[in-house]
């Protein structure tokens, strides 16, 4: 072979990491994903009771029950007894959600119903139901079993599940992103055996998710029971339910929550709002000290952003002479759509394309922020953003005082520096990766002739990169994700995933750093 | 200790004094066309009464550093203001789009802040004088450089303070010091600037006279060179640089590149030390980003993915034009220049957004570009790598370097913090556009409000759709303009200088 | 000779002890229970009182000094006090030890600076007596010579040794490699052809530094230096800063552990290719994350000895290959040496053996000890009026003792391989193997 000279030894450095060993006991990793994926078979078993009930196909779910004891069973075997660590956390935490993804699809490629047949968009319905995006791709509900449409509504409920679990116990204490800064329950950073940790935090979290999903499906269902929410049936209840907590957005009806009575939309904005509040501070209400969200500086500053920009769209709305609802319509709408986009949520109860540029605006603008780290929200989340802008009003000030030292503080505590530039970092990378998906949707609207306007390939990046579901214009509340290219909806799927997992555990696996120094 | 504005408004007023002395080259002008003296005679007089009588706020300065922050965002304010004065005054009773005092000051403040965006509708020298329209082109001039750094070169009683002042007006994050007297660094960064435009002018005519240029005569070539070297972008042409030949535009293409380079390096090779204009990273950097981008936009415009609507042909499977127009157009929108010799706003989604992409980069630290600058991109890169090893490694200290040098810490949150204030400045100047545009019920599309505000915060100039290189922001509301003169204002003293002005905390304690 | 020590610690005691029956000493020292010891411990004259002092510097006979010796451990002392040594005796030979290597720079700058005609600094030749015993993994001691062009190594032969049980003649198949000795059993011995090697003898090779790293890697196969070698450096101190700048001067990017915060960042900032952690190096939780169990090598150079044997102790439980020690005391290199910590580096040794060199008398521009003092490995420049010079080496071998091997030869600048017909010029460097009871004879010789 023809060898050529080497000037820069790149070729040589390459050689020279091949060599090293890799660090990271992927083992370990793999075992645990598998683990989760025998657990999977659980929740798989309520749609196929319910396929049993409706006298619906079982073949899907049988099928994929079967797959997913068999990979998991495979994965597990393969688990030495070694520690998962924090490298081996990065690396199962991207996994667990990839496989997760893949085989969330698997119902829907054997149903083999309506556009999900094919495996793309199978496979991005299953990953914007498990990251709870609640972007659909589905284009006629009415060809799909009730089973099938109720495994959306699941997977979402496992998402929200996955990611306070995620959330609380893995990411805070991986200190990713800023997150250590969230109020968790416990504040130990002894990363190196998170198994122990994770298994007693996820106890809590997962009576805590499911009591609040139980009561507000029962709200949904007594509401039913005394006429105000006639398509509000035990179906639909659980279904919405399922969602509405784990901030997800998935509907089994193609007119979302918009398909009910106001009684029924007014019920699901406090759980969304729920839904999108820190975990650990609503176990502390629950356990009596009612008074720890309002010493939170986060919460306050969420309850503030909610009540403002529902004020705002509302007189947005009230002033906006091509839109014809009463007063009180035009408070809820305003109401459901601002906590629905704000939560990152994506339910929706009217099509807000119509809405004024002024109100549009607002919504795609709330699409940045999300809501409270330690929730089941996506996005940037305000932990985020309060210290960007306290960090920002601290360099204001010491750029006229250069010798001032200022620490920035949240809830009184004092914010260390490495984590006021990792939430700096973070805040960037998002902001550049939302331009670059904005740019391939776009490019790629175009090599494939379909005709999209900037605003809505934003819309689509944001909606889809942040997990809140619907965009505007063709991907609207009432519209589909299925007229975009497969390389656009491959792209989002990678990046919802990336997103939904905080990017940098999916980042960090691409630096040569991580695998062998 | 509060901020003694009277020092500062008194400096701003002898910065305004010298304006008027600037007003004297278009003057020479009118007189060898045989124009109307009154313009800039009037001007003259009304610019250097405002500078008397703001120099008598204080009439012993004594400039603080807080003072030189708040000096320095006055300035370029008070220089925007009085520069619309030929103008208003040439305007009045016309047609002249420019009569109307917002568009005056959008053109002013662009040109000052080398933007190049333009409102003045039809522009050529049958409706305006050689005069007004060099005045628009040497408000360029003396911006590229700064005014703050030529008033330092200048006035032995601003040198105290230089390091100060330079720091605040000079692009990039760090102030680099070429001799031990800031006078001289400024005098020094002035000389190299001043031939360069000399040489590009000479370049020009030259052309002109061996006659592969019919259109470039002495006016011409000196009016481009006026806005080649400070990343400007205004023409005297409503074409722009399409107006001329290829000779002129493959001229005109390496100027270009080399105003977005750091000029403290031209200063080294002059010294003889031309290693480092090798062993330089951001220059090493920028040049690959021109070249992979010009490489990119090529194979766009040769493949006729893009087919550019150059007057009278197109481009496709030719490579002669294709490579002209890939080159020009990134090098005049990469480090922000401006000028155009195709309608890039024609180029089809591919095109336009390699060139948007190619806006966000920026010149060299040091040079007269705009945009958010080739070291902030190499410093947030380094700082997110770190970020990410740090997540493998929580244990490991790892110090950025750049060339070899590490970086301070402070430096690089004040270079993260910049480019989210940019891109946070950027969005809400989109969001502002786009609204105001749907107000008053102007079809704007998203592209074209992403561009407007890049553009103006940028000091790019053009954009695209209907505000592209040979169209106007004359449509846009009043509004608009005035938060795109902000985003000049902002975007030219990067952002921060001008923002402490605006807390409390500045003039509190 | 007159020799003058200044400062009594280690170092000078230990110099001092070298020099007492040829010379006559007069120790400096300025604590006066200190000095009354040596008195007694050592058969030289001890003097109470400041170096940097006139009155007791003359009182310490200054003024017939034929070298003077600053060793105490203040840097800004020694120099001044051999300054003020010069001053009074031109004619003196000062020698500084240092820590410090921004004084050595300055020196090496300007050869003379301070009047100073050696500087010793003990970080830099600690670690690079570590980088030595790094770079080439099986060897137990290892010096250069010639300016870096020649080396000098002792080797272990292990058991799966590919050249057990071979004579000299099959194993030295190495270009420019000379076999100078075999010790076995305490014993040196001159190779001859047909000496047998057996595992456990320790060979003593002379060569160019590219024929030694050969040669360890074909003897000791599983421990060859490769430039992948993952080196953990522990303790940011001077040494350990000094390792790492050498390391990475041969390619390798080293990892360094500190505890300290500042430090660690100056550290970062001066070693660009080396990763430094800032951590408890002891912690258990630490070392797994960091995988330090996988490392080649793994070098303390902790504060203290208690904490580089700890570190070494739990290294080798973690798997590391090999460890190194920095010891200050002496007298615990053996111990610790026979607890787990494969090579003991101590700095005062290093340091003395430096200065010792320079107080040899006779021709020898550079010496190193083998086997505690059984027998030398000197270079030395052949002069004009050498009886030597001209002759072959096998015609000059037989003017020599029994026990000498010439090792290599470097002429202008270049290494050249001692062979039978080779002959030797004026002007030419050899590495010579001697015994030391014919020390003397030989350097007279040559």
């Amino acid at each position: 072979m023809l060898s050529l000279p080497d000037p820069t030894g790149i070729a040589d450095r390459i050689d020279r990491w091949r060599r090293r060993p890799v660090r990271v006991r992927w083992r370990a990793s793999l075992g645990l994903v598998g683990s989760i994926l025998v657990w999977l078979a659980v929740p798989l078993s309520f749609p196929l009771v319910l396929a049993g009930y409706y006298d619906e196909p079982l073949l899907p779910f049988l099928v994929t029950i079967a797959v997913t004891l068999g990979i998991g069973r495979w994965l597990e075997r393969l688990s030495g007894d070694a520690d998962l660590g924090g490298r081996e956390a990065f690396l199962m935490v991207a996994l667990a959600w990839l496989f997760v993804g893949v085989i969330g699809a698997i119902p829907f490629l054997v149903a083999g119903e309506g556009v999900v047949s094919h495996p793309i968009d199978a496979l991005f319905e299953s990953m914007s139901g498990i990251t709870t995006t609640g972007a659909t791709v589905l284009v006629d509900f009415s060809v799909h079993g009730r089973s099938i449409l109720m495994w959306r509504q699941v997977i979402q409920w496992l998402g929200g599940l996955g990611v306070l679990v995620l959330a609380i116990s893995v990411l805070s204490q991986l200190s990713i992103g800023g997150t250590q800064l969230m109020e968790t329950e416990t504040q130990t950073r002894d990363v190196h055996k998170l198994s122990p940790h994770i298994e007693e935090t996820a106890r809590m979290l997962w009576s805590l998710y499911a009591g609040i999903t139980l009561t507000c499906a029962g709200a949904l269902y007594v509401l039913h029971l005394i006429g105000v929410a006639p398509g509000m049936t035990p179906f639909n209840a659980i279904a919405h339910a399922l969602t509405a907590v784990a901030t997800a957005g998935f509907s089994p009806d193609p007119g979302s929550v918009g398909a009910f009575s106001r009684a029924a939309q007014w019920t699901i904005v406090p759980f969304m709002f729920i839904g999108a509040t820190n975990f650990i501070l609503i176990y502390y209400f629950v356990r009596g000290d009612w008074l720890r969200p309002v010493r939170n500086e986060e919460f306050r500053y969420y309850v503030g952003v909610v009540v403002g920009a529902v004020i705002l769209v509302a007189l947005l709305l009230l002033t906006d002479p091509g839109v014809s609802f009463p007063l009180e319509a035009k408070l809820r709408h305003a109401t459901f759509q601002v906590v629905s986009i704000l939560t990152t949520t994506g339910f929706a109860t009217v099509d807000f394309n119509g809405w004024s540029p002024a109100a549009k605006h607002v919504l795609f603008l709330l699409m940045f922020l999300g809501g409270m780290a330690g929730s089941t929200t996506c996005s940037i989340k305000l932990l985020r953003w309060i210290i960007v802008l306290k960090g920002f009003r601290r360099d204001l000030f010491t750029a006229v005082h250069p010798d001032a030292i200022r620490p920035i503080r949240l809830s009184g505590t004092v914010v260390e520096e490495e984590t006021v530039r990792d939430v700096y970092a973070y805040t960037l990378v998002s902001v550049v990766i939302f331009f670059a998906l904005t740019a391939f949707i776009a490019v790629d609207a175009a090599r494939t002739g379909l005709v999209l306007s900037e605003f809505e390939a934003m819309s689509a990046a944001a909606a889809t990169f942040f997990n809140i579901g619907p965009a505007f214009g063709i991907a609207g509340p009432f519209g589909s994700y299925h007229p975009f290219s497969n390389a656009t909806k491959l792209a989002m799927i990678v990046l919802m995933w990336v997103g939904r997992i905080e990017i940098i555990p999916v980042f960090v696996l691409l630096t040569p750093g991580y695998w062998r120094s | 200790m509060r901020v003694d504005w009277r020092t500062s408004v008194a400096v701003t007023g002898t910065v305004v004094k010298y304006t008027a002395v600037a007003m004297a080259i278009p003057l020479v002008v009118a007189l060898v066309y045989g124009e109307d003296l009154l313009v800039f005679g009037a001007s003259i007089f009304c610019v250097l009464g405002a500078g008397i009588l703001l120099e008598r706020a204080d009439p012993d300065p004594d400039l603080g550093p807080r003072e030189a922050l708040l000096l320095v965002a006055l300035a370029w304010l008070s220089v925007g203001v009085v520069g619309t004065i030929p103008y208003l005054l040439a305007g009045y009773g016309t047609a002249s789009t420019l009569a109307h005092p917002v568009n005056a000051f959008f053109e002013s403040m662009s040109g000052f802040t080398t933007t190049g965006a333009t409102v003045m509708g039809e522009i050529s020298t049958d409706q305006h004088s050689h005069a007004l329209l060099l005045w628009r082109q040497l408000t360029q001039w003396l911006g590229g450089m700064g005014i703050i750094v030529l008033m330092v070169a200048i006035l032995p009683e601003l040198a105290v303070n230089g390091a100060d002042l330079i720091q605040a007006e000079a692009p990039g994050p760090q102030l680099q010091k070429l001799t031990p007297h800031i006078q001289e660094t400024a005098r020094v960064l002035w000389k190299v600037y001043f031939a360069f435009t000399l040489l590009l002018a000479i370049v020009l005519y030259s052309l002109h006279l061996v006659g592969v240029a019919p259109k470039m005569d002495l006016f011409n070539a000196i009016a481009h060179a006026f806005s080649t070297m400070p990343t400007g972008g205004f023409s005297t042409k409503a074409d722009s640089i399409a107006a001329f030949s290829a000779a002129v535009q493959w001229a005109i293409i390496p100027f270009m590149v080399v105003a977005g380079v750091n000029f403290a390096l031209f200063w080294h090779v002059l010294a003889g030390d031309t290693r480092d204009l090798f062993d330089d990273t951001e220059l090493r950097t920028y040049a690959g980003a021109v070249a992979a981008f010009v490489a990119l936009v090529f194979g766009l415009l040769y493949a006729g993915v893009a087919p550019p609507l150059e007057i009278g042909g197109t481009t496709e499977g030719t490579a002669e034009p294709a490579l002209r127009h890939a080159a020009f157009q990134i090098g005049s929108l990469l480090n922000s220049t401006g000028f155009a010799t195709s309608d890039f706003a024609q180029w089809g989604t591919y095109g336009q957004l390699t060139l948007l992409f190619a806006m966000f980069v920026g010149g060299s630290a040091g040079s007269t570009g705009g945009g958010i600058k080739v070291v902030r991109w190499l410093i947030v890169c380094k700082a997110l790598h770190r970020e990410l090893f740090r997540t493998a490694h929580p244990d490991a200290v790892q110090p950025i370097r750049l060339a070899g040098t590490v970086v301070d810490e402070n430096a690089i949150r004040g270079v993260v913090v910049f480019t989210l204030l940019y891109l946070g400045l950027f969005g809400a100047g989109v969001l502002v556009i786009a609204l105001d545009a749907a107000r008053i019920g102007l079809e704007l599309t998203a592209l074209e409000a992403i561009g407007a505000s890049l553009a103006a915060i940028g000091n790019i100039g053009p954009a695209f759709g209907r505000l592209g290189p040979f169209g106007s922001y004359l449509d846009l509301p009043a509004t608009s303009k005035l938060v795109m003169v902000l985003l000049m204002w902002f975007g030219r003293l990067e952002i921060l200088p001008v923002l402490v002005v605006f807390t409390g905390s500045f003039w509190r304690r | 000779m007159h020799v003058v020590i200044i400062g009594a610690g280690q170092v000078g005691e230990s110099i001092a002890a070298d020099l007492q029956h040829d010379h006559d000493v007069v120790v400096v020292e300025s604590r006066a229970d200190r000095a009354d010891e040596l008195t007694y411990a050592l058969d030289v004259l001890t003097i109470t009182g400041d170096g940097t002092d006139l009155n007791t510097l003359l009182e310490a006979g200054i003024e017939e000094a034929d070298m003077v010796l600053a060793t105490t451990d203040d840097d800004e002392t020694n120099i001044v006090a051999c300054s003020t040594a010069k001053a009074i005796t031109p004619a003196a030979f000062t020698i500084a030890r240092i820590k410090n290597t921004k004084y050595l720079r300055t020196w090496e700058h300007d050869e003379g600076a301070f009047g100073i005609d050696l500087m010793v600094c003990t970080n830099l030749l600690t670690a690079e007596s570590i980088v030595r015993v790094v770079g080439l993994p099986a060897a137990r001691d290892a010096d250069v010579f010639a300016g870096g062009r020649v080396q000098m190594a002792e080797f272990e032969i292990g058991e799966g040794s590919p050249i057990v049980d071979q004579t000299v003649e099959e194993a030295d198949r190495f270009d420019s490699l000379t076999f100078a000795a075999i010790l076995r059993d305490g014993d040196v011995e001159v190779p001859r052809g047909d000496s047998c090697l057996l595992a456990g003898d320790r060979v003593v090779v002379i060569g160019s530094p590219h024929s030694v790293q050969t040669f360890a890697r074909t003897i000791a196969p599983k421990e060859s230096p490769e430039e992948s070698a993952e080196v953990v450096v522990i303790g940011g101190s001077e040494i350990g800063y000094h390792v790492c700048r050498l390391l990475e001067e041969r390619g390798l990017s080293p990892r360094l552990v500190e505890q300290d915060h500042e430090r660690a960042r100056t550290l970062a900032e001066n070693l660009p290719e080396t990763l430094v952690m800032e951590s408890d190096a002891t912690d258990m939780g630490f070392l797994e994350r960091e995988h330090v169990g996988d490392a080649d090598i793994l070098v303390s150079t902790l504060d203290s000895d208690e904490k580089n044997l700890l570190e070494c102790l739990l290294a080798r439980r973690l798997g590391v290959e090999r460890t190194v020690a920095v010891i200050d005391r002496t007298s615990y290199v053996d111990l610790f040496e026979t607890v787990g910590v494969d090579v003991g580096v101590s700095p005062r040794e290093v340091v003395a053996e430096e200065i010792t060199r320079f107080t040899q008398s006779g021709a020898a521009e550079n010496v190193a000890f083998i086997e505690s003092d059984k027998a030398e490995v000197l270079e030395v420049e052949i002069g004009a009026d050498s009886a030597l010079a001209g002759k072959t080496i096998r015609d000059a071998m037989a003017d020599l003792p029994e026990c000498v091997v010439i090792g290599a030869i470097t002429r202008d600048r270049e290494f050249i391989v001692p062979r039978g017909d080779t002959e030797l010029r004026a002007g030419d460097h050899v590495v010579v193997f001697v015994e030391t009871p014919v020390v003397d004879e030989v350097t007279a010789l040559l």
